[in-house]
């Protein structure tokens, strides 16, 4: 080799040997910096409790990711690079969100996160995101009243899953009578607020809204089931609709199944309850009792999405019984956004992707396509279903076609006039009244 | 007029045979309300149970009660209905044939909630007169709940026959309920229900009189009347609840604060991972119920009671091991243990979460343990009900353990006069391994009994570690009556304020409560008097 290259340069000193050998050492500066950079891969940033109260719920959606990675990857990663996950645990802390999405951002400089489940650990990073200028993919069903330009929000705003229900529940159960039942937290605080105002702008009166706060983790449900069960017989058709987080539904539902409340008789809608939770419950006293989310595991679609994605889901985790859930599908939607918004912008820089994102559309696990709205949420199909006795549920009632979900809820006085839009105003509290955006924040 | 009377006979013989073997051949009404059933379509499985309900065919029970309980298949393509029955044999629901088998492409008629409700109502007018008593009692409930007028006719057949007192009185209700929404009712037939109403005197009664619309004026007038009388009724009786789940809150809290009365009020261990032994119980009582599950399914009634011991091991050798190998380097320095044991809980939570997965842990309820039963006006279910047995029961067995076995008297020794004790021969380190063993394994029998009513996840300890620091706190250090004591009071306490504040306010009125209290009573409800406070 070296006789061959010195024959050839001492043959013809050429200006095509200069620029041949420049190339070459451009090139491997090149891939010198690129070692140092990324090692040509992209990291993608998983925030998600690892341990704590809140592990029972983001385990899950860890592994969801990874899981999504591992596909992706076998498909051949994106832009030609394979994808690479870096865990951190923030172990149900919030404060520790904000510092390990810091750690994700600047130290592993990672292109995107998927992660967060509570409102307030959203909350707590937001300021990270916005500094940093990375892009936050949050995927569970939450308060709304919110629109930032570096997250997007793939769970349900109130209007794709509480609205619904309850109107599911007027019209098809003739439900007269309300009970509002939650744990004493933002998300069910804002809810409970949001459909207080819609059931009276229903003619609902205001005797016949009751509402309920209990703190996390209440297990003692003795006192408010006898109490809804009083609040029932007041010769109207009663519900209940549940804003009770995951760890206190077990005690409730047993209490209620104890008490001898059927779902005949008085309802029960849960917003929190998926499969996840059922499996720790013996639901045959719970059937009929329902629960609104935008997907669910007996879903049987035409093309065979849903099945096949919960073999192939079965088959990564070892475990023929895990089941699937509604804030899983928010996380497969959310990649699939991504990846196909940084291949359309051929780039992981954050803005580009963030500026790419509204619009570009992706298949759901429920048979339709949910596209990525300019406010940064997605447009979904909202489904009721009923526990069955085997812990799923069996689909009742669902939307004609994919609602579109509102950053700001059109039922409170104070976000009616309000749209996120960060395509056309770039702004995420734009009035609409007064044709002002009130600042970049929340 | 022999040929004219034969021929008479003949053509009754004839309509005999029809009504015997002919009808279910017909296409008739009948037999296209059971097709509906294939649509899969809420209102047409409606209209259908409505039609077959009132038919008259005998078809028409076993038909709905399989659809009832999920045992009616339909098949889709063919559109025809099978009723499979509880032994696997199984018939044509249009024509009562036997079948061989049901096609695989057929699956169970779905149900929602308003279709439950009108199966309930079908089947009670239909089951009104079957020889069970008990479902005559459950037919006449339903027929009730629903008081639909269409059931009047099948109700008044019912109780000219009923002779059972409580079946009667059932079917009297009934009566009184359809009566009092028909539209061309007496006057007098209404107030008749209105009395029947006001003697049953429930919750459900009181919801037929305040729905029952217009009325003429007498009957609005004792109707009201019947309503106040039943509300002071029911007001007693809530009274008569809340102490009831005051009771019932009081024992959980007890059972939770038990273990630790030990650990804390007798060692004086402040021990952080008093819930961990909590929680170890319960997911022992998982491990036995999963065993039984997959090997010996007989025995799952049992399983708490195989539970109960294996939990006090489980629980008490990890406190020992506990006691050898970390608290018994930190007595008498209660911030390092604090901190000690507080990370150990960690510890603990983390390596279950490792283990069994961070997800809830199904453990059943066995059959003794679920339902209710009525108690006047008030619910008590069976759960609570054997807690409270239970935790009784231990606190017997540990007070009597302390006062009369010799490891019960070297505790207390040790406790009273470490230095002394010692003196008198007693192995002062291997009764504190023991006493702390003890404690724990008690936390682990109250984990048996916790995971009938809460989450078995691995922040099942931590929901209780505050409220049986509280408990141990309010009822004096140290003593085992005030724990009982305390335990009760708060539960009860609880319980009648929060109809009034809520849980929320009624947990945060309690803590100010126990606040201002201790300030007043630094040592608690039952204060230690005498040389031991000092040692």
């Amino acid at each position: 080799m070296l006789t061959k290259s010195t024959r050839d340069r001492a043959a013809s000193f050429s200006r095509r040997g200069v620029l041949a050998a420049t190339a070459g050492l451009m090139l491997g500066l090149a891939s010198l910096t690129g070692a140092k950079a990324a090692d040509d891969t992209i990291k993608v940033g998983v925030l998600h409790s690892l341990s704590g109260t809140m592990a029972i719920s983001e385990t899950t959606l860890k592994d969801t990711i990874l899981f999504l990675i591992d596909e992706q990857n076998k498909k051949g990663g994106v832009l030609g690079k394979k994808l690479e996950a870096v865990v951190v645990d923030p172990a149900s802390n919030w404060p520790l969100f904000a510092e390990k999405a810091r750690e994700l951002i600047t130290k592993d400089k990672v292109s995107v996160v998927f992660g967060c489940w509570t409102s307030v650990s959203r909350k707590s990073v937001l300021p990270v995101f916005k500094e940093l200028n990375n892009i936050l993919f949050y995927p569970v069903q939450y308060e709304g009243e919110e629109s930032e330009r570096n997250v997007f929000y793939t769970g349900a705003a109130p209007n794709q899953q509480a609205i619904p229900a309850v109107d599911y529940l007027m019209k098809e159960e003739k439900v007269k009578r309300w009970v509002l039942a939650g744990t004493d937290y933002v998300y069910p605080r804002t809810t409970n607020k949001i459909l207080e105002a819609y059931l009276k702008s229903k003619g609902v009166a205001q005797e016949d809204i009751m509402i309920n706060y209990t703190p996390f983790g209440h297990s003692d449900w003795q006192t408010i089931v006898a109490d809804i069960k009083k609040f029932g017989s007041a010769g109207k058709k009663t519900a209940v609709v549940s804003t009770i987080n995951g760890d206190a539904n077990v005690p409730f539902y047993k209490e209620l199944g104890n008490q001898g409340i059927k779902a005949k008789d008085i309802p029960v809608v849960a917003f929190s309850v998926g499969e996840e939770e059922l499996a720790g419950i013996d639901t045959k006293p719970l059937v009929g009792h329902l629960a609104a989310w935008n997907y669910f595991q007996s879903i049987k679609t035409k093309d065979g999405s849903n099945e096949k994605f919960i073999k192939d889901w079965q088959a990564y985790t070892k475990n023929p019984k895990r089941v699937t859930n509604d804030p899983m599908e928010a996380h497969v939607i959310g990649f699939a956004m991504w990846v196909k918004a940084v291949e359309k912008v051929k780039s992981t820089d954050p803005d580009k992707v963030i500026d790419a994102l509204p619009g570009i559309e992706a298949p759901n696990l429920t048979g339709g396509v949910s596209k990525m709205l300019p406010n940064h949420h997605i447009t979904k199909p909202v489904f009721i279903g009923e526990i069955k006795g085997n812990g799923q549920f069996d689909v009742v009632w669902k939307t004609p076609g994919l609602v579109a979900g509102d950053a700001w809820s059109k039922e409170l006085d104070g976000s009616k006039d309000l749209i996120g839009d960060w395509v056309g105003k770039k702004c995420g509290n734009f009035n609409t009244k007064t044709n002002k955006c009130l600042g970049s924040g929340s | 007029m022999p040929a004219n009377l034969s021929a008479r006979l003949c053509s009754l013989l004839l309509s005999l045979l029809l009504i015997a073997f002919a009808l279910p051949a017909f296409a008739g009404p009948f037999e296209d309300a059971v097709a509906k059933f294939a649509n899969d379509d809420f209102s047409d499985t409606e209209e259908a149970v409505g039609v077959i309900a009132s038919s008259g065919n005998k078809l028409a029970f076993p038909i709905i009660s399989a659809l009832q309980d999920g045992r009616l298949m339909a098949d889709p393509d063919s559109k025809k209905v099978y009723v499979t029955g509880t032994d696997g044999k199984s018939i044509d629901a249009a024509t009562g044939e036997a079948v061989a088998s049901v096609p695989d492409s057929a699956s169970a008629v779905r149900l929602n909630n308003r279709l439950r409700r009108s199966v309930d109502a079908a089947l009670g007018s239909l089951t009104l007169q079957s020889p069970d008593v008990g479902t005559r009692l459950q037919a006449a409930q339903s027929v009730f709940k629903s008081h639909e007028e269409t059931a009047l006719e099948a109700v008044d057949a019912a109780l000219a026959k009923e002779s059972n007192r409580s079946v009667k009185t059932a079917l009297g209700e009934a009566r009184a309920g359809i009566l009092l929404f028909k539209s061309d009712a007496t006057e007098v037939e209404k107030l008749e229900a209105v009395a029947t109403l006001k003697a049953r005197g429930d919750q459900e009664a009181m919801a037929l009189l305040t729905g029952m619309g217009d009325q003429p004026a007498s009957v609005t007038k004792a109707a009201a009347s019947a309503i106040s009388s039943i509300q002071s009724s029911l007001a007693v009786w809530s009274t008569v609840q809340n102490a009831w789940y005051g009771l019932s809150l009081g024992s959980v809290l007890l059972l939770a604060a038990i273990g630790l009365a030990i650990t804390f009020g007798v060692m004086g261990v402040i021990n952080m991972a008093h819930g961990e032994m909590v929680m170890l119980g319960a997911y022992t009582t998982f491990v036995v119920q999963e065993v039984i599950r997959t090997r010996y399914p007989g025995l799952f009634d049992y399983s708490l009671l195989i539970a109960v011991p294996l939990a006090f091991l489980v629980a008490g050798a990890i406190g020992v091991l506990i006691e050898r190998s970390i608290i018994r380097f930190l007595y008498g320095r209660p911030l390092e243990t604090l901190l000690a044991t507080w990370g150990l809980s960690l510890v603990l939570q983390q390596a279950v979460r490792t283990m069994f997965g961070p997800t809830n842990r199904e453990v059943g309820n066995p059959s003794w343990m679920s339902g209710a039963f009525e108690l006047g006006q008030i619910t008590i279910t069976y759960n609570r009900l054997w807690i409270l047995c239970f935790t009784l029961a231990v606190f017997a067995i540990l007070l009597a353990m302390l006062r009369y076995t010799a490891l019960g008297l070297e505790m207390r020794a040790v406790t009273q006069n470490r230095r002394m004790a010692a003196s008198m021969g007693i192995a002062t380190s291997r009764v504190d391994a023991l006493t702390f063993g003890l404690g724990s394994g008690i936390a682990g029998i109250a984990g048996v009994a916790l995971s009938q009513i809460d989450n078995v996840s691995p922040n099942l300890g931590q929901s209780y570690i505050i409220d049986s620091f509280m408990v141990v706190v309010f009822g004096g250090v140290g003593n085992l009556w005030g724990t009982l004591v305390g335990a009760f009071t708060l539960g009860i306490a609880n319980k009648f304020l929060e109809p009034v504040a809520g849980a929320v306010l009624g947990k945060i009125a309690i803590l100010v409560l126990i606040i201002l209290f201790i300030q007043k009573r630094p040592r608690g409800l039952f204060a230690l008097k005498g040389r031991a406070v000092e040692a």
